[in-house]
């Protein structure tokens, strides 16, 4: 049964990169890559299972606080060209 | 393990594994980047809720699930950050969403 969501996981990955890989504006391509990061995570989680050793879990919670730091990271830089942009400083 | 219990999990997996191909197929075939943030948030909540439900099942009462549960709670919290933190730079770099009546819509 893992194979089969393995399987799966794997199928929406690749079409996850496509997306990616396709674009066409820097915005799919973030959503893309949050998508394939979530799908990795996914994908620790069953071939841990798969293989018998649960630790993996531990790396795809590190991945998906990872993943979500740069996600929000890639969209601050693109929607204020800074990464050290302080909104709270810039209204006084 | 119980047959029921394994039977239950069985299905919670493979109805996750559908749904996240379906949020990936809509993330491919959907027309603008809104709509694919729509299709994209269905693997977010829905396949890879019943997926981890389905290995929290596997799992019996242990610390993998209690792991399992962390993960989810992370899933539930932190995709709607990113999808509203998208959306929000999306409409500050003037891009709109496409309406039913655009003649771009059509095809």
């Amino acid at each position: 049964m893992f194979i089969a969501a393995a399987a799966a996981i794997l199928v929406a990955l690749s079409l996850a990169l496509a997306r990616a890989i396709w674009g066409p504006s820097v915005f799919d391509r973030v959503l893309a890559g949050n998508s394939v990061g979530i799908l990795a995570i996914l994908l620790l989680a069953v071939v841990g299972f798969l293989t018998g050793r649960p630790a993996f879990l531990d790396i795809a919670l590190t991945y998906g606080l990872l993943n979500l730091i740069g996600t929000l990271a890639v969209l601050k830089f693109f929607r204020h060209g800074d990464l050290a942009y302080d909104v709270e400083e810039r209204k006084g | 393990m119980s047959l029921a219990v394994d039977l239950a999990s069985w299905a919670l997996i493979l109805a996750g594994s559908f749904f996240t191909v379906v949020g990936a197929l809509g993330l491919v075939r959907m027309p603008d980047i809104f709509t694919r943030m729509h299709a994209a948030s269905v693997t977010d909540t829905v396949g890879a809720g019943l997926l981890v439900l389905g290995m929290v099942l596997q799992a019996g009462i242990s610390l993998t699930a209690l792991k399992l549960a962390i993960l989810l709670g992370l899933f539930f919290f932190t995709g709607p950050v990113v999808t509203h933190a998208l959306a929000q730079t999306c409409l500050h770099e003037k891009i709109e969403p496409l309406l039913a009546d655009d003649p771009a819509a059509a095809d």
